[in-house]
């Protein structure tokens, strides 16, 4: 019938071309970094950026140090999903009372603001002073790190509706909470996990970054990373980096699988699916 | 006085709207829509034919003059088909009787049936998204069938899909209303639209609108496809062209 058919791919050949171009991109970046360590950097200084295969000797095959390393990741992401649940629960309570009424809005938006101007880590030995130096100091500084988008885009979403829209629950009768429920929460869904994904994302870095300023309690990624910087155990500084880098693209995926499982079949920024 | 006047289901008299922002969108608008009687209004872009719809829906309030609407079932259906994404077919149609709180089996049965008179009982599972314009609109007509309204208002229900599909939706329109006997208030800026549909075509002027003339359609119904080919048709829908032409600004 057709003049030209077009094979699709085979399911290698899909595979290589989802896969190929970032795996490309780190065999690319693992030759730099071997090239730096051990065409740049004399045998003597060569601690500073000790090449790939010794990072894995010493921190990943040493029980010991893989122990110490995996603990403090652990601790890591409780802190950045206990503080990524509730700041998605205060902040999706703040942006429906802010899309209610105008006037909560004006007094509350500002505020929301603030959480994102206040340099929050210099607040870190205010907060340890004030509640010490455990859990709750850490989820507190997670929650304000990541509280802002979650409010910024639930309201955005939730004021997103179209007037026609408005105009024919207003027609039936519908009164707030059955527009909210039905109207407004499910046509905010998209921009909400668009607010989740980054929320998600600076929830692990006010995890991490939050730990590495408290340097007090419990050991989370960021006292390693500062022990180990300050001990010249290069190896397991940069496993760790390595690791607090994986936390974080884990939850962005996590958040974007969410996405496309909650509004991917009705709406097109959900983003491409896997191979 | 109201006893000389023929019984109205929707009756305008001497309605104005004036903005906020001090934009008058209608002045002195007198129109009366009989039971069973299928009026379509044109009128140049910004007369305030839409702004006219809202207020017969009481979605907005006149400033001037009165509004009788003499009956609570009333059907709204707007340009973009309104649809909610995340709904299937089956869950958008049975959405305003949700809202009205029917019971399910209830709700279910109506949008049901309706679905089966738009023709579209096969998509019930589908999402809004994969559908064509053409059918999201028959969707749209659907949803507002299933509380079988008696006043139906249209705010240019058509203008957003080709012609062809545009044409088979008015052949499916006027079953539907023969078929159910409701009354319609059409808005428009098709003036075959308007005349093939219509048992009376007004005409409105330039903001601020106003009822500039009224043109009664003789063509009997059901009014047959070939109809937009007649010459009386060609004839009715020339003075009704020549008639926007006057009130200023084409359509």
């Amino acid at each position: 019938m057709a003049a030209t058919t077009r094979v699709a791919p085979s399911g290698r050949g899909r595979w290589l071309r989802f896969w190929g171009p970032p795996l490309a991109v780190l065999v690319a970046m693992l030759g730099l970094w071997y090239a730096v360590s051990y065409l740049l950097l004399d045998p003597d200084r060569r601690f500073l950026v000790p090449p790939p295969h010794e990072v894995v000797r010493v921190s990943f095959l040493d029980p010991y140090n893989l122990e110490e390393l995996l603990d403090a990741l652990w601790l890591s992401t409780r802190v950045a999903f206990i503080g990524l649940a509730v700041a998605i629960a205060i902040g999706t309570i703040l942006a429906v009372a802010m899309s209610q009424a105008r006037w909560v809005e004006r007094s509350l938006y500002p505020y929301a603001v603030l959480t994102q101007t206040i340099p929050i880590l210099a607040m870190v030995p205010v907060f340890g002073f004030w509640f010490g130096f455990g859990s709750f100091s850490r989820v507190l500084v997670v929650v304000l790190f990541c509280i802002f988008p979650v409010v910024a885009n639930t309201v955005f979403g939730l004021q997103s509706v179209q007037r026609e829209h408005h105009d024919l629950f207003t027609l039936h009768g519908a009164g707030r909470l059955t527009r909210l429920w039905k109207l407004q929460f499910p046509a905010a869904l998209p921009s909400i996990f668009t607010g989740l994904r980054i929320s998600a994302g600076l929830a692990v870095i006010g995890a991490i970054v939050g730990d590495f300023f408290f340097k007090q309690g419990d050991p989370g990624i960021g006292i390693l990373i500062d022990r180990y910087q300050s001990r010249l155990q290069s190896e397991q500084m940069v496993a760790a980096i390595i690791l607090s880098s994986l936390l974080g693209i884990v939850v962005f995926w996590l958040f974007g699988f969410l996405a496309r499982r909650v509004v991917g079949s009705w709406h097109e920024s959900a983003g491409p699916p896997g191979p | 006085m109201d006893v000389l006047l023929p019984p109205s289901l929707l009756a305008f008299r001497g309605v104005g709207k004036r903005f906020p922002d001090g934009t008058v969108a209608l002045a002195g608008v007198d129109l009366s829509v009989a039971p069973g009687e299928f009026v379509s209004i044109l009128g140049p872009s910004g007369c305030g034919k839409s702004t006219l719809l809202r207020v017969a829906a009481g979605l907005i309030p006149a400033s001037d003059g009165m509004v009788r609407v003499a009956t609570g079932k009333l059907g709204y259906v707007f340009q973009d088909p309104t649809l909610l994404p995340w709904r299937t077919v089956q869950a958008n149609v049975e959405l305003f009787a949700e809202l009205r709180r029917l019971p399910r089996d209830e709700r279910r049965r109506r949008a049901t049936e309706a679905l089966a008179l738009v023709g579209l009982d096969d998509f019930a599972g589908h999402r809004p998204l994969a559908l064509s314009g053409g059918m999201r609109m028959r969707v749209s007509l659907a949803r507002s069938l299933t509380l079988e309204p008696e006043l139906f208002l249209f705010d240019e229900p058509f203008g957003a899909l080709d012609e062809i599909t545009r044409e088979r939706l008015n052949d499916e329109l006027l079953g539907l209303y023969l078929a159910k006997r409701f009354t319609a208030l059409f808005v428009t800026h098709s003036v075959s639209e308007a005349v093939f549909l219509s048992s009376r075509v007004v005409v409105m002027s330039a903001r601020p609108g106003r009822v500039l003339d009224s043109f009664p359609v003789p063509f009997a119904y059901p009014r047959p496809a070939g109809l937009r080919f007649a010459e009386p048709f060609a004839r009715l829908a020339g003075e009704v062209s020549a008639c926007l032409r006057l009130g200023g600004g084409s359509a």
